[in-house]
């Protein structure tokens, strides 16, 4: 993963007849991810003139539109997008910025010992580490709520595990690559996990926000005892 | 289920396999990671709904593997049944009945519906809805995060009066012939001979499916020197991607919303719901094909499906009557044409995190 990449030209690709990705380029960087936020916070003016716009989701590098293609103009809507893509807006992740309490206890965090070895730092300078780093979302995906954060400090870059845990408890923080993440929910998942939250990332009942985070928001961890998060 | 506040119910007796609670889709949701889920036929449960009087995209259930034990109780409740899927109703001295696919029945309390087992995928739909709970604007089931879970006892409306019960004079069918695509993505990681590959040789449905996709046996999709790696983006029901062992995957209506493997095509929408019938072992193949086509192929179902609604009867009656059509709010499900308004969606596509 770069950590840049230099600006590349949009690209708008169909993804079917009911969906179109407008690409700003092909590496997470932070210069692609502010056009993909500059563009997704652009898009509810253009949605107004193309009602056939069902939603869209921006991630790392573009931005998938999905639509109902009996509603809408398709050659007139892929004009607009690629006109609104080369305004060139840009945005900072600048959402907003969450503490979350993380337990580090060992049966909260079953692979912090292992990263500890691999980055030959001591377990208190690896949670240490974690908590002094301030972790930007990049988008959600896989399971509802699930952040997808850049930010992890290089020592502490480790591949995913083989063979994936058949069972990773909810709250639990993980890491992989030069990211980090929470699972939401119980799930299969292979990254590497050193620490769980009690805070609730999803909740389908808050119909206002049901993801606690969003694309560009900031996370920060905050060491706690097992009391407060009850792992 | 708080049963006084829903006198009518229809009990699960038996929850069968593969059955799940199915309408349009969570639609709306996916820049925070909900998959739309929603019928993998959208065409099939309209059939349903417009049998049972209802609009199109009206919650139903969902039979993947074998139909449910159902039981009314508290009302008279009147199902109807779309797909190559047909039922027994057993009355309350037990008494077998066969009822056959296309065709509605009505349970009065006590009565019981064993549902058989569908060719593909079949759908029940209930004369006024099935009244679960919406989460995030949606009845559709998504296990995973707990979304339109399943209950024991189904809230939905009674069925008032004695209308008599309907039946479709034919199957709905689909089209057949090649699953046409549009040129995915990443189809730039593909040489020329593999892209000829994919829309020339048959692939073979393997037993790895479910609703969020099905994996394919057939020719080698090998990469070029773009490779099986991206970094992950937008994926849809209908995109078909390909991992680094070059067999291909297409994502079906429970699908993940990102994924990292390179999309070397996506199903039109119109053939979206043919995917759902596939079986272990049948073949398919692969067509391309551009937007204009893929809009006169939506057109097509979409003229289909209202033919079909409007050929359907009372049972016992040889022609369509148009009043009873009327009267039945068929007429009205099969002029508003949005049966093809459900979104397709996205599964699997990064690796697992």
């Amino acid at each position: 993963m770069p950590d840049a990449a230099p600006p590349s030209p949009v690209r708008l690709l169909p993804l079917g007849d009911a969906a179109l990705t407008v690409e700003f380029g092909s590496a997470i960087a932070d210069p692609i991810h502010a056009r993909v936020l500059g563009f997704a916070g652009a898009l509810p003016a253009l949605a107004e003139r193309h009602p056939g716009i069902v939603e869209w989701v921006p991630t790392f590098r573009s931005v998938t539109i999905h639509f109902d293609p009996d509603r809408v103009d398709a050659a007139q809507l892929e004009a607009d997008l690629l006109a609104l893509a080369r305004e060139g807006h840009e945005a900072s992740a600048s959402g907003t910025t969450w503490t979350l309490p993380v337990c580090f206890d060992a049966d909260c965090a079953p692979d912090l010992a292992d990263v500890a070895a691999a980055s030959g730092l001591t377990r208190e300078a690896v949670i240490e580490l974690l908590c002094a780093t301030e972790f930007k979302v990049y988008m959600l995906g896989f399971l509802p709520g699930f952040p997808y954060m850049g930010g992890l400090p290089a020592p502490l870059e480790m591949p995913r595990l083989a063979t994936p845990r058949l069972k990773v408890p909810a709250g639990s923080v993980a890491i992989a690559g030069r990211m980090a993440a929470v699972y939401p929910w119980d799930s299969p998942g292979g990254w590497r996990l050193v620490g769980r939250t009690a805070t609730r990332l999803f909740d389908p009942e808050n119909p206002d926000r049901p993801a606690l985070l969003a694309a560009g928001d900031r996370v920060r961890w905050q060491a706690v005892g097992r009391d407060a998060v009850a792992c | 289920m708080n049963c006084s506040k829903h006198p009518t119910t229809l009990h699960l007796e038996s929850p069968g396999l593969g059955v799940s609670i199915q309408d349009r889709g969570r639609v709306g949701h996916r820049s925070i990671g909900v998959p739309v889920s929603g019928a993998l036929d959208p065409r099939f449960l309209a059939a349903a709904n417009a049998l049972a009087g209802n609009p199109p995209d009206a919650a139903g259930l969902e039979v993947l593997l074998a139909g449910p034990l159902l039981r009314a109780t508290g009302g008279p409740v009147r199902v109807a049944l779309a797909g190559e899927m047909d039922a027994r109703h057993i009355d309350a001295a037990g008494e077998r009945r066969p009822v056959a696919a296309w065709s509605t029945v009505t349970l009065q309390p006590g009565e019981r519906l064993q549902v058989g087992s569908p060719r593909g995928v079949g759908y029940l739909a209930v004369a006024g809805g099935i009244l679960t709970p919406p989460q995030l604007g949606s009845r559709a089931t998504y296990a995973r995060a707990g979304l339109g879970l399943l209950p024991a006892a189904l809230p939905c409306a009674a069925f008032a009066g004695d209308a008599p019960e309907w039946t479709a004079p034919a199957p709905l069918l689909h089209p057949d012939g090649p699953i046409r695509v549009i040129a995915g993505p990443q189809i730039d990681h593909f040489d020329a001979d593999v892209q000829a590959r994919f829309s020339a040789d048959t692939f073979t449905v393997t037993p790895e499916r479910d609703r969020m996709g099905l994996r394919l046996a057939g020719p080698q999709l090998q990469h070029n020197a773009l490779g099986a790696d991206i970094v992950s983006d937008g994926v849809t029901p209908g995109t078909i991607q390909v991992p680094a062992d070059g067999r291909a995957i297409v994502l079906l209506a429970d699908c993940q919303t990102v994924g990292g493997y390179p999309k070397l095509a996506a199903v039109i929408r119109a053939d979206l719901p043919r995917l759902a019938h596939l079986q272990t072992g049948d073949g398919l193949r692969f067509r391309f094909v551009d937007a204009a086509e893929a809009a006169a192929a939506r057109a097509e179902a979409a003229r289909r499906l209202t033919e079909w609604i409007a050929a359907l009867r009372p049972r016992g009656t040889a022609g369509t009557d148009s009043a009873a059509l009327l009267a039945a709010n068929l007429a009205g499900a099969a002029i508003r044409g949005d049966e093809d308004d459900i979104e397709p969606q996205a599964f699997t596509a990064s690796p697992t995190p």
